[in-house]
């Protein structure tokens, strides 16, 4: 528990200082509407990084969740939208299709990085089959919760607050996500006693199958319409979140709350870089020197742990 | 290791190739051939050089990738377009630019691997971050044209072949020459296989990984700025469609995405396999939709198959 | 007690990988109550024994009944050498994974009570949190956690717990509360396979001892039955009388002086001896990676690596022979980067004349060699660098006879040359033909043994731990 606790507190000192700088620079942020417009857009991203986190978590890494977001988002403005019933079996399948790729990864040994590459294409292949040019609309429902407004606390902190408890009861509590963690931390062992691990990937996938679905949901919600490239940039977002939240790479080492609070620090680092007048330019790249900085960071106090 | 040419792995990168460009022809007729031949020569070149050090990159086995092909490509161009600003005299110093510019993110790139020890995808993809705001705001929305001549040479032909497909074939060659004959490519190959085994052989193991991800921007950046000087001008997406071309063109070309064996002749074959497919696709009317899952199919497809390759002994 | 249904009861089990035979005709019950102590030298059988009575490995031949149809239902526990914890999880959570009934909303307060109670049961102010993430805690906690969960309630209780060294890194008084534990445990019925390499502990926890060598359960006594002296004695060969003639002493400038003690001179063959995994391969390899770099092929190539576990160590599986055998030696090879093919050929084709080969072709894949000319290939690879410091970590594994004999000639003439020899062996037999000895024990070199002195029974009882007592 202590270990995770640490973990945590990199990610969150990284969070609470953007924020203490967005608000110095920036004194009307410090709003119901300044904090709206702030973390609007950190929804879909926690949970497309939710999606990663579940797939690193079994020592796989997925680069196709930024089109599989852009898939299911165009389904929900176009099936989801006209026929609902439709829609709903759309996206289930979508969900099937991850668990059975985590499964053939496994049964076949296959490099996760290469067969994700692989589905990138075919996610929005399909995307662009729906809606070869921006349109389609958002179901009322979804837009209504999107952007409702509720009373003193905006709609996107409760959704990642819930998110991160949700993330942290299926992950680290529930005696299923423990025994995923365990196929990363030492698949071996699993297998070992019985357990089959194939079905134990699967499960992971068809999860992250799933987060991915509620991404591209929320992030229609939000645009109130979809195309094909709408999330290509989350692929790289959702790995980065994952390892600025104080997830690692192999091992099992992830944490859903971090993974969160991860994806609220690249929202607001680009939300800060505006504020302090540096150009869109370096949004990028600010995001990237963050990353370098954390794990540089985290290096250090490994080095000072072991010490 | 039957000398046979069919069980060569290149030869079904280039059988498909030649299949997709017979498709193609049959619908378009024969007069659209020529042409058809002198874009995928083209086209398939720039692949061919981003995917030649990607390949030397993934032969070093399972969790070496470079992500930042793309970054690079763009920054390359980007770059040496605007120190050149379209003056002519200055194709050399832009092309040392370039060529420069990938020398150093490719330090960047394995300096990130080396002293934070993170994954090289998760340094390949951070580094990428900067590169990509470095030309972002090197740019500037600006759309500087390349020096007539060179931008004549690019797109120009040689015998009646490309220019752009000449340098395409001697990276190859160099490629080549250092996969199958050097020690170096030797000890790429011992690395893919088998990193602890080789380094307990003598194999300067680090050693080897610097040049690699060096060798891999610098084609990066090569293939950037001959790029922006055929399309006449550096865009900041340019580089975008390459991050996974590259990979593909590896995968496909029959090299082994577990590490250890790569295949030059391949990527060219995989290279204008996929430009022809699309052009396939293309003139049998087919969108940008069928035309992507067929290529995620195919890529997944072959992973698979080669996983089956490897299980019977 | 000797009435009770026996827990597991082995038939005749014999069990082959491939052609080798790592167990013959093992007919062995343990019934509850009993504690058997298991002892033998490296390759006896032993863990291929607890492979087959865990399910893990099914017998090739003969059969394993069990109380109560699978292991698993009939409550076989095992602590392995290997370590069986996610390191990424709690010590509680770790309990989940093997016990499969710990599901449902409180399955964290069940899971804690449990290996709590194990805890403190076993190791008494143990110290150990049931919420502390399994890689914080330092080797010892974790072999103690591990222990604990052998014997921890829940899912079939544990009626055969097997303790695989289950001291190695405990010290003397958590290791003294592991056996009253299992004294315990015995007295209420449970049964304990016990197998270590310190000999106090067998005879203080064991009510029966099996002595196996060679894949053969070759004795089979009442603890009580035993000396010490008599035990060593079962576990070894017949001392055989060696017919070599000793080497003169070598020429004495010292080429190898570590730290931890190890020394070698000129023209030395010094082994490495001792149980396997008690520190001679990591001591190889730190020798071996302080000489050469990682950023730069040096030529002359200052020292050489022979790996005995090929797959991991050694072999470059989709290669030709010819090129797994110049690897080492390529920065010899090199004219301006590139590598000089004609001079590779000749080198590939002189060693595969002097280490005799069998292949007409160096051109073929090195895995359609067999496993003993897959190691021929490794030797000439480190032979051929020219070093003038040849390691090797126990290189004959898997080896059949004749091999073995060419490559000792090998390595005795190459000595003679002038080059320098760093064996790690497990088979003590081997060690024999060393200059000098370092038998290894929990890290550390324990004794040191010259000339006439180096004899198997020496080794053999370096490597025991005695204890205080040790007559």
């Amino acid at each position: 528990m202590r270990r995770m606790d640490l973990r945590l507190l990199l990610p969150t000192l990284s969070l609470l200082l953007l924020l203490g700088a967005v608000f110095w620079m920036q004194p009307r942020a410090m709003s119901y509407t300044g904090l709206n417009l702030l973390f609007n857009l950190s929804v879909p991203i926690a949970l497309a990084t939710i999606a990663q986190m579940l797939v690193i978590m079994v020592d796989d890494i997925d680069l196709s969740i930024g089109t599989f977001v852009g898939f299911c988002a165009c389904v929900t403005a176009t099936f989801l939208h006209d026929t609902p019933l439709l829609g709903v079996l759309i996206l289930g399948a979508a969900v099937a299709a991850y668990a059975a790729l985590g499964a053939l990864i496994e049964l076949r040994g296959l490099p996760a990085i290469v067969v994700t590459l692989g589905m990138s294409f075919v996610w929005s292949g399909l995307a662009v089959l729906m809606l070869p040019a921006p349109g389609g609309s958002s179901p009322a429902w979804i837009t209504a919760l999107m952007k409702a407004r509720p009373p003193l606390v905006p709609m996107a902190i409760i959704a990642c607050v819930v998110l991160a408890v949700v993330g942290h009861l299926l992950v680290t509590r529930s005696s299923l996500g423990t025994l995923l963690r365990a196929v990363g931390g030492n698949a071996r062992s699993v297998s070992r006693v019985g357990w089959s691990v194939v079905r134990l990937k699967a499960t992971a996938y068809g999860l992250a199958g799933v987060f991915g679905v509620l991404s591209g949901m929320a992030l229609v919600g939000l645009t109130t319409s979809a195309d094909a490239n709408i999330a290509l940039r989350y692929t790289l977002l959702s790995i980065a979140g994952v390892i600025l939240g104080g997830g690692e790479f192999t091992g099992g080492r992830v944490s859903p709350v971090g993974a969160v609070i991860g994806a609220l620090t690249l929202t607001l680092a680009g939300s800060f870089l505006t504020f302090i007048r540096l150009s869109p330019d370096w949004q990028i790249g600010a995001q990237g020197v963050i990353l370098i900085v954390v794990l540089a960071a985290r290096l250090l106090v490994r080095r000072r742990a072991v010490r | 290791m039957m000398a046979t040419t069919w069980t060569r792995p290149w030869f079904w990168a280039f059988a498909a190739a030649a299949l997709a460009f017979a498709a193609t022809v049959v619908l378009t007729g024969v007069q659209g051939a020529g042409g058809l031949l002198v874009a995928a020569l083209t086209f398939a070149s720039f692949s061919v050089l981003v995917g030649l050090g990607q390949m030397a990159v993934i032969t070093m086995g399972p969790g070496n990738v470079d992500l930042s092909i793309p970054a690079v490509m763009t920054l390359a161009g980007t770059l040496s377009l605007k120190l050149m600003g379209g003056a002519a005299g200055t194709e050399l110093w832009g092309l040392l630019a370039a060529l420069g510019i990938g020398l150093g993110a490719g330090v960047a790139n394995y300096a990130l691997i080396w002293l934070l020890r993170i994954p090289p995808i998760i340094a390949t993809l951070s580094a990428s971050f900067v590169f990509q705001s470095v030309a972002i705001w090197s740019n500037r929305g600006l759309r500087i044209k390349p020096p007539v001549s060179l931008a004549e040479f690019s797109t120009g032909s040689t015998l009646g072949v490309p220019n752009a497909a000449w340098i395409g074939l001697a990276a190859a060659l160099v490629f080549w020459m250092l996969i199958e004959r050097t020690a170096y490519g030797r000890r790429l190959s011992a690395i893919g296989q088998n990193a602890r085994a080789a380094r307990l052989a003598g194999v300067p193991v680090e050693g080897v990984r610097a040049a690699t991800y060096v060798l891999s921007a610098v084609m990066a950046a090569l293939a950037g700025f001959l790029l922006s000087c055929f399309s006449g001008g550096a865009a900041l997406n340019m580089g975008a469609e390459y991050l996974l071309m590259s990979i593909a063109v590896v995968v496909i070309g029959g090299s082994s995405i577990a590490g250890g064996n790569s295949n030059v002749p391949g990527i060219w074959g995989a290279a204008l396999f996929m430009f022809l497919i699309v052009s396939m696709l293309n003139s049998y009317g087919l969108g940008a939709g069928v035309r992507l899952i067929l290529t995620g199919v195919i890529i997944v497809a072959i992973v698979v198959a080669a996983s089956g390759r490897r299980l019977t002994p | 007690m000797e009435s009770a249904a026996p827990v597991v009861s082995l038939q005749a089990v014999g069990r082959a990988f491939g052609a080798v035979r790592a167990l013959s005709d093992v007919t062995l019950s343990i019934a509850p109550g009993e504690v058997l102590g298991l002892v033998g030298h490296n390759g006896a059988g032993k863990s291929t024994l607890v492979n087959i009575v865990t399910g893990v490995l099914p017998p090739s031949e003969g059969q394993a009944i069990y109380a109560g149809g699978t292991p698993r239902e009939a409550g076989v526990r095992v602590v392995a050498q290997e370590l069986a914890l996610a390191p990424n999880l709690t010590v509680a959570e770790n309990l989940r994974i093997p016990q499969r009934d710990l599901r449902g909303l409180m399955w964290r307060g069940k899971a804690r009570t449990r290996i709590r109670s194990a805890l403190d049961e076993v190791f008494p102010d143990h110290g150990i949190g049931a919420d502390t993430v399994v890689g914080d805690l330092p080797l010892a906690k974790r072999q103690m956690v591990e222990i604990a969960m052998a014997f921890a309630e829940g899912g079939p209780a544990p009626r055969l717990v097997i303790l695989d060294e289950p001291t190695s890194s405990l010290d003397a008084s958590r290791a003294d509360q592991l056996l009253r534990h299992v004294h315990r445990f015995r007295e209420c019925g449970g049964a304990v396979i016990f197998i270590s390499h310190i000999l106090h502990e067998v005879f203080a926890v064991a009510t029966r001892v099996v002595v196996m060598r060679d894949g053969r359960v070759v004795d089979d006594r009442p603890a009580g039955g035993y000396t010490r002296t008599s035990l060593v004695e079962a576990m070894g060969h017949v001392a055989r009388e060696g017919a070599r003639e000793r080497r003169i002493a070598a020429s004495g400038v010292e080429v190898v002086s570590t730290p931890e003690g190890l020394r070698a001179g000129q023209g030395e063959i010094v082994g490495l001896a001792g149980l396997a995994g008690h520190g001679q391969a990591e001591a190889l390899a730190r020798l071996y990676l302080e000489r050469t770099s990682d950023w730069r092929g040096r030529s002359p190539v200052p020292a050489a690596f022979v790996a005995g576990d090929r797959a991991r160590d050694g072999v470059m599986p989709i290669w030709s022979i010819a090129r797994n055998l110049s690897l080492a030696g390529l920065a010899m090879l090199r004219r301006a980067g590139f590598v000089d093919r004609a001079r590779e050929a000749r080198l590939v084709a002189d060693w595969r004349e002097r280490i005799g080969i069998r292949t007409d072709d160096t051109g073929r894949p090195i895995l359609s060699l067999s496993g003993g000319n897959q190691q021929k290939v490794l030797f000439a690879r480190a032979l051929a660098t020219g070093a003038p410091l040849i390691v090797m970590d126990d290189p004959m594994r898997g080896v059949d006879v004749g091999t073995k004999g060419d490559v000792y000639e090998m390595i005795r003439s190459e000595a003679a040359a002038g080059r320098t020899i760093l064996w790690y062996s497990t088979e003590a037999e081997e060690m024999t033909l060393c200059d000098r000895v370092y038998v290894f024990r929990n890290g550390r070199i324990a004794a040191e043994l010259r000339g006439e002195k180096i004899t198997e029974e020496r080794m053999l009882a370096a490597s025991f731990d005695m204890g205080e007592a040790a007559a």
